[in-house]
């Protein structure tokens, strides 16, 4: 299908590349907690659980070969975040990033914000090519030169340089958060940001570090009257005054800031009714929303709960206007997977480019796309044994039923540890990146 | 109901697999439920309630309190002090956490594989 981002039906999808060690034995650390991609598409950022920050660049589409894209190699990596001890509070603070937004870009520089569960740095990333020399009172080394065999004088040139990609941390933004941080979001005033935890959303700006102002409070008097907290939250794509958040309870909330400071009062809230005959055990937690986003047009916006997508139209409370089961056949393992804890896996889900499709992470190192104009959805597989450059991936189907057609792979037989919680689409093309565990696969649409 | 082999089946379960199978009517949600339940009769009515999200807001809080722990070892003496399980979970309640408890976080020395 022509056009970037298009409709998925005939888009066929293969390997790019994969990052990451194929040792079976991963080490903590390596585990990947986020994946995005800057608004242009040209770099990538993945955060791991041991506060390390790697970005990736595509690398400009070579002459010789027009067909295909440009390559992501590694462009910077840092240690954004280190492990913490509140001894005040007996508690162990995490390096693990949570979330990495990247800030528009304005300048040469790159901007990102990277989080964990109670601070939130603003990183530069900027390039070096050239360098000043010729100094009047040092040697090419730094070393002072000695004063008496200065004879002459001469004005100091820059002069070309191997690149040097400089990340330094330019803001931190920290000891606002008692409870731990879940997102961020960059507001399209490009001035502002929020960071959400499991009861507040606090409003930040980005020159200011010594105060943020508290936009939503949900915590009760009473700890023992809690019954939900804040999971995600996202601020409007082009409407600098509203944003959401959403619920362990699968409600979402919208809040206008112009209608006042303290936004504890949402101006819409969308909830789809439940059928009080199904209530189980298990209902309250396979609804916590665990992320929610925006659509690129600010018309709609996604929201991921365990079994299922849903996409709501701003408009309409009342319910979805589009649902789309991620691994249905999950229902009736609900006990096992709430023993091993699987059920309170927080996946992630993204928008492409256009809006005109949907995915997101499942078990067995599956993703499923969905696309919302043709009704159709596929699920693919990340793995090695699929990793031959541009080699086509095969969609895969897990059987249900009694009967196990070939290819297809039981429910019983999958492979609860390989998880796909982060995915990201490129904002322009057909280039999606996924993580499993501890690797980061990049596909992109196959082009003849 | 397929792959259920418990030891441990109710006569309640045991009524519910066979309306399972003869009416469909109950939903495997309320069937994984009724497992749950005969698995762990001591669970609470209120699954999302507040337990569950109190447990969540207190994710890393480690118990170490240096006035508790050098007046155990004044009193005890020359005495052991109570020690933790070897896979210690959680380090709170009856046992003194000592220093060595708390397991040691230093930053990440290490690059990234994914950038190698």
């Amino acid at each position: 299908m022509a056009g970037a981002g298009g409709g998925n039906c005939d888009v066929q999808w293969c390997f790019s590349q994969v990052k990451g060690s194929i040792d079976d034995d991963v080490a903590e650390a390596d585990i990947i907690s986020t994946v995005e991609f800057n608004h242009s598409g040209e770099l990538l950022a993945t955060g791991d659980k041991g506060g390390r920050v790697v970005i990736f660049q595509q690398e400009p589409e070579s002459k010789n070969q027009p067909q295909c894209r440009g390559e992501y190699n590694v462009y910077s990596t840092f240690q954004s975040h280190e492990p913490e001890f509140d001894y005040l509070k007996s508690l162990e603070i995490e390096e693990k990033i949570n979330k990495i937004r990247w800030l528009p870009q304005k300048n040469a520089a790159q901007f990102l914000l990277s989080t964990n569960d109670k601070t939130i740095k603003l990183w530069k990333i900027s390039e070096r090519d050239k360098r000043p020399e010729g100094y009047n009172l040092k040697e090419e080394d730094g070393r002072y030169r000695d004063l008496n065999t200065v004879t002459t004088l001469r004005v100091p040139v820059f002069r070309p340089m191997d690149l040097m990609v400089e990340a330094s941390p330019r803001r931190v933004f920290a000891n606002a958060h008692t409870y731990h941080i879940n997102s961020t979001s960059v507001n399209s005033d490009c001035e502002t940001y929020l960071s959400a935890d499991d009861l507040r959303i606090n409003l930040w700006h980005l020159e200011i570090t010594d105060r943020s102002f508290n936009i939503v409070d949900i915590k009760p008097a009473n700890m023992e009257e809690l019954t939900e907290v804040i999971t995600a939250a996202e601020f409007h794509p082009n409407q600098c005054n509203t944003f959401v958040y959403s619920s362990s309870k699968g409600t979402i909330r919208m809040c206008d800031m112009r209608a006042s400071a303290l936004c504890d009062k949402h101006a819409k809230m969308f909830e789809e009714p439940e059928d009080p005959n199904n209530r189980s055990f298990f209902s309250e937690i396979i609804s916590s929303i665990s992320d929610v986003k925006f659509s690129h047009s600010g018309r709609y916006m996604m929201t991921r709960d365990y079994l299922s997508v849903k996409i709501w139209d701003l408009n309409m409370e009342t319910r979805p206007v589009e649902t789309y089961q991620v691994h249905e056949y999950l229902r009736s393992k609900l006990c096992s997977l709430y023993e091993n804890d699987c059920i309170f896996d927080k996946f992630e889900c993204c928008w492409n480019g256009n809006d005109s499709v949907v995915m997101t992470g499942s078990y067995n190192n599956f993703f499923r796309m969905f696309d919302r104009g043709y009704r159709q959805d596929v699920t693919l597989e990340a793995s090695r044994e699929n990793s031959k450059p541009r080699s086509v991936l095969k969609p895969r189907k897990v059987s249900t039923g009694g009967k196990r057609k070939k290819d297809e792979i039981s429910v019983d037989s999958l492979d609860f540890n390989k998880k796909i919680l982060h995915t990201a689409w490129h904002p322009l093309d057909n280039i999606i990146a996924v993580a499993t565990t501890n690797n980061l696969y990049i596909f992109e649409e196959k082009l003849n | 109901m397929s792959g259920d082999n418990e030891d441990t089946q109710t006569a309640d379960e045991t009524t519910l697999d066979e309306k399972e199978v003869q009416d469909k009517v109950i939903s495997p949600e309320k069937a994984e439920e009724a497992k749950l339940k005969a698995r762990y009769p001591n669970l609470g009515n209120k699954p999302g309630g507040s337990d569950l999200l109190r447990k969540r807001l207190q994710k890393g809080q480690k118990y170490f309190d240096s006035g508790d722990y050098n007046m155990a070892k004044a009193k005890i003496k020359n005495k052991q002090l109570p020690t933790a399980a070897p896979e210690k979970t959680e380090i709170t309640g009856d046992h003194i956490p000592t220093p060595q408890d708390l397991p040691q976080r230093k930053p990440s020395l290490v690059a990234s594989k994914l950038a190698g």
